[in-house]
């Protein structure tokens, strides 16, 4: 599983030197850094355990809406990017428009920093107070990153669909199955499948980038607002920190699961079994 | 007897390349014809024209009498009455045997799962397989997976086989259980056109042989004659090659 870093192989005498070693570089560093002069200011603003036990637990409160925008925003991303990438992978000069809408638009949203996407619907649109329109910045946030999202999974898929061998589609249009049957019965079941470990990375970009709303949320902080709003409070980095461990719980163990993915395809590939 | 294909002047070409260079070819009902002759003669251009997977430059081609070169034909409703089997099996490798076979009865003749499920049991037992219903491919033997390919083909009930060299990704002690259904077919009256390199099958099985040459039927008759008396000297040192391989 943790391949790269795994100790299984090497056996006790291995890990004992493993772990002394480790422990050897952690003490020199821990060392290094606490002797410094500055490392009592450095300790104070980043590391002040009194502003942690103030502040954590409103910044963990308010966390709980980052995990909301990046369970509204995967579905849609998921869906809207596949129709994407199908549009992107048709053949035939009949479908050229849908083509050539879908290709730009991949090519204009994944060429703008997402940031600034989620600034300007965040910003703008409310703005614009149209009837029927949410004024929230957070939503118009979160489009803004669904938007963006999508042009970097559409090509995820498109990869994955560009990956399943002409020889399938023919087999499956030489049974009688039409255009569409055949991409959804047959080559994008199989594309999806290969597509997993990389889509599992931009799930873990998506976790992260929720913090982009912090721009826009105005009234309804997220993590990183909060952190900020708490650490001008206390003219202390340390709520930042706070807001780093919120993500960091999270994204470990998602970015742990897409190496095993990526572990268990290899290992398939390898006894020439097909993922 | 009544012709099941008809083929005239079929011309093929791949960018500069002249695949087929005017193709006649007839194969009555119930009627095994056989296509022989080296790689790249275009055995398999032909096959996957007839099941419009290529689409062809000139000629036409007739099934049951009705030109399907013309335009507008529902390639699909072609497909359906004509089934082909590949070389390298093709199979979906993401599904089990049965949900191979009945893919395409379920999505394309609308069966339901339950009559499309008991039809493919029945074919899958008829031809030694259905113990592996559940299997998926990569868990079969390279001559399992053929017999899958043929019997996912046979469930759409085609009335003509094409069968594309077949045999020619198989293990040598994998070719007869292959050949053997393909011999069942045969008995049983299926129209068949079959690209092969199994010189003995072609003359136990085939009604008629073909030797194609460079995009050409350059010779066509009975197997006794194409095999024991053929005319062409070209047919004559393409066999002797064969014989020289140990293939017949």
């Amino acid at each position: 599983m943790l391949r790269g870093w795994s100790l299984r192989e090497e056996g006790a005498k291995g890990v004992a030197i493993a772990t002394l070693s480790t422990l050897v570089v952690l003490a020199l560093l821990v060392v290094a850094a606490t002797r410094s002069p500055y490392w009592p200011q450095v300790k104070e603003s980043f590391f002040s355990r009194e502003v942690f036990a103030e502040s954590f637990p409103n910044i963990l409160s308010v966390f709980v809406r980052n995990i909301a925008y990046f369970l509204a925003a995967e579905p849609v991303i998921l869906a809207f990017a596949l129709l994407l990438a199908v549009l992107r992978s048709l053949r035939g000069p009949a479908f050229f428009p849908l083509r050539l809408m879908a290709t730009i638009y991949v090519d204009v949203f994944r060429g703008i920093p997402t940031v600034l996407v989620v600034y300007t619907l965040g910003f703008g649109l409310p703005a614009l107070q149209i009837p029927g329109l949410p004024v929230a910045g957070w939503f118009w946030g979160l489009i803004g990153l669904i938007l963006s999202y999508s042009a970097y999974v559409a090509e995820v898929y498109r990869a994955g669909i560009e990956s399943v061998h002409p020889s399938q589609s023919a087999a499956a249009r030489a049974l009688g199955l039409g255009r569409w049957a055949t991409l959804r019965y047959v080559v994008i079941p199989q594309a999806v499948r290969r597509v997993v470990p990389p889509l599992m990375n931009d799930f873990i970009s998506l976790q992260k980038d929720t913090a982009l709303i912090a721009f826009v949320s105005g009234f309804n902080p997220e993590v990183f607002l909060q952190a900020q709003i708490e650490s001008a409070a206390t003219f202390n980095f340390t709520p930042l920190l706070g807001a780093a461990l919120c993500f960091l719980v999270i994204t470990i163990p998602m970015t742990r699961f897409t190496d095993w993915l990526l572990e268990r395809q290899r290992r398939r590939r390898q006894t020439g079994t097909v993922a | 007897m009544t012709e099941a294909i008809r083929i005239e002047g079929l011309h093929k070409r791949f960018g500069d390349v002249e695949v087929l260079r005017g193709i006649d070819l007839t194969v009555e009902e119930h009627r095994v014809v056989c296509l022989i002759g080296a790689s790249g003669s275009g055995k398999s251009t032909l096959l996957r024209c007839i099941n419009l997977l290529e689409p062809v430059d000139a000629g036409s081609i007739r099934i049951h009498g009705r030109d399907i070169t013309e335009r507008g034909v529902d390639r699909d409703l072609v497909r359906r009455q004509v089934g082909i089997v590949f070389q390298a099996f093709n199979l979906f490798p993401h599904m089990t045997a049965l949900r191979n076979v009945t893919l395409a009865p379920r999505k394309v003749l609308r069966l339901s799962r339950a009559e499309a499920d008991e039809r493919a049991h029945e074919l899958l037992g008829r031809f030694g397989l259905d113990e592996k219903a559940g299997e998926y491919p990569d868990r079969l033997s390279g001559g399992q997976q053929q017999r899958l390919a043929i019997i996912r083909a046979l469930a759409m009930e085609p009335s003509i086989m094409l069968l594309d060299e077949i045999t020619s990704a198989l293990d040598p002690e994998l070719v007869a259980e292959v050949l053997d259904v393909l011999r069942g077919l045969a008995s049983a009256g299926m129209t068949m056109v079959i690209a092969t390199h199994e010189m003995g099958f072609a003359r136990d099985v085939a009604h008629h042989v073909c030797f194609l040459d460079a995009g050409r039927i350059l010779e066509q008759g009975t197997p006794e004659q194409i095999f024991s008396a053929p005319r062409e000297e070209r047919t004559r040192r393409f066999l002797d090659r064969i014989i020289a391989a140990g293939r017949m």
